[in-house]
């Protein structure tokens, strides 16, 4: 079996963009059209997040999500703004394999366990953003990035996997857009913690930054600078690596 | 103009069984994607003119199969076939195609000859459980649900428990993760795939082209 290599896109009204530290958002184009060229290039799973649903309060955009749905010939993941159990159920039936939870996951996280029922744990992400200090303590942060709570990523992680999460993604909100690699030490915490997969994210400019990170215990790999930029001033192309090179990742 | 001016007949649409546990969706994006009429079906009353059914389906075996039998489609399903309908079941949909589950403790519609053994605790911490992600297969050579395939075929797969085939002829894919399992199953005229076809890109969509008879 390979490692699941995963573009995460992230949307704000309507299009795409792309952040540093999860500041300076970047427009980066068309859903729609991006989810077709991914398609294009047979990728293994896509991971969308939503950063406007919540802050604007208009929750998960359904019928853009409805569209990319129905041009999304691989396993799609979709989080943000998710308000209640109605939300959940809504996305499922759209055709979301996964629905991501992340502030919501910590503020009511009975409806991990609710949603782990309906479809399963494998239908059922817990996404955690994490703040590493100038102390080297990491901190779990909510609200897309706005509220650093008291939990340590690997107790609360632990706490998600026994409420039903099936998945944990883990994005490192230091190495956001920087491709420098991702914070390998909170990959080989967190995974030990956990039995279920855990999903790296946040850092990554190169295959050679994805085998890191499943030799430090991820399960799967995602990336967003990484598949949107091209060369040293990152000019906007959506790009993935062939399928040979992706077969040696984790190998 | 309504009329079909070519005079190409239209394929009767594909029933997709609707008892409440199934990412419906998916399916039918797919299906519209490679031009197959498709059809929502959540009455088993409604199946009786159906050439081809699909039978999706995630979540546990016992409450899966619950839903079947509570609202008549077990009866309804064996009736079609019998009359010699197709019938594909998807990943749980295929487990309940066979005798039993490990997973639950009611009867499968033993429509094949096997039962569902869950994946044991591998000494690769790599191998997780549910097996999930993208996996080769290797397909029987004569099963009519590869045809047509250029390379070899991939999918993608979320389960934790495999079939185990009475008759190795009933075997038309296999894959392995940490042991070698039955990927695609087929009995005459029931078929069914352990992975998602809606969601394994061209190898899929092909798959679903061959099931609802695009390719001939």
């Amino acid at each position: 079996m390979s490692v699941r290599v995963i573009p995460c896109l992230l949307l704000r009204n309507g299009g795409l963009v792309k952040s540093v530290g999860f500041k300076d958002h970047r427009y980066i184009g068309d859903p729609i059209n991006a989810v077709r060229i991914f398609n294009d290039k047979e990728v293994d799973e896509l991971v969308f997040l939503d950063i406007a649903a919540r802050p604007t309060g208009l929750g998960p955009n359904f019928d853009l999500l409805a569209d990319i749905a129905s041009e999304a010939f691989m396993p799609f993941a979709y989080g943000g703004g998710i308000r209640d159990f109605a939300d959940v159920r809504r996305l499922y039936s759209l055709g979301v394999e996964k629905v991501i939870l992340n502030t919501i996951a910590h503020e009511d996280p009975d409806l991990v366990a609710r949603s782990a029922e309906l479809a399963g744990s494998s239908g059922v992400v817990v996404s955690m953003d994490v703040k590493r200090s100038r102390f080297g303590r990491y901190n779990v942060v909510t609200r897309c990035g706005t509220r650093e709570l008291a939990e340590d990523p690997v107790a609360y992680s632990a706490r998600m996997e026994a409420r039903g999460a099936g998945e944990i993604i883990l994005n490192s909100i230091n190495q956001d857009g920087t491709m420098e690699g991702y914070d390998l030490e909170l990959v080989r915490r967190v995974s030990e913690a956990v039995t279920v997969p855990v999903v790296a994210l946040g850092g990554a400019g190169s295959v050679q930054h994805l085998n890191e990170a499943v030799r430090a215990g991820a399960s799967a790999v995602a990336a967003g600078s990484m598949f949107v930029f091209h060369g040293r001033h990152r000019a906007i192309l959506i790009t993935y690596p062939d399928r040979e090179q992706l077969n040696g990742v984790g190998q | 103009m309504s009329e079909n001016i070519l005079d190409i007949p239209t394929p009767p649409p594909i029933a997709v069984i609707d008892y409440g546990h199934g990412n419906l969706g998916s399916i039918l994006n797919m299906l519209k994607k490679i031009g197959s009429p498709a059809k929502l079906i959540s009455d088993p009353k409604e199946l009786s003119d159906t050439r081809k059914m699909i039978l999706p389906g995630v979540g546990a075996f016992d409450s899966g199969m619950a839903a079947l039998e509570d609202r008549g489609f077990a009866t309804a399903i064996r009736e079609r076939i019998r009359l010699g309908a197709d019938l594909l079941g998807i990943c749980l949909g295929m487990q309940m195609l066979g005798e039993s589950s490990e997973e639950g403790s009611r009867s499968g519609l033993g429509l094949v000859q096997g039962r569902c053994r869950r994946f044991p605790a591998f000494g690769d911490k790599r191998l997780k459980i549910p097996h999930m992600g993208w996996t080769s297969v290797e397909v029987n050579p004569g099963s009519p649900l590869f045809e047509n395939m250029h390379a070899p075929p991939r999918f993608y797969f979320v389960h934790s428990y495999y079939m185990e085939c009475d008759r190795p002829n009933n075997v038309a894919a296999k894959a392995s993760y940490g042991l070698p399992y039955a990927a695609a199953v087929q009995a005459d005229n029931i078929y069914g795939v352990q992975f998602h076809p809606e969601k394994s890109h061209q190898f899929g969509m092909t798959l679903l082209r061959n099931f609802s008879g695009l390719n001939r």
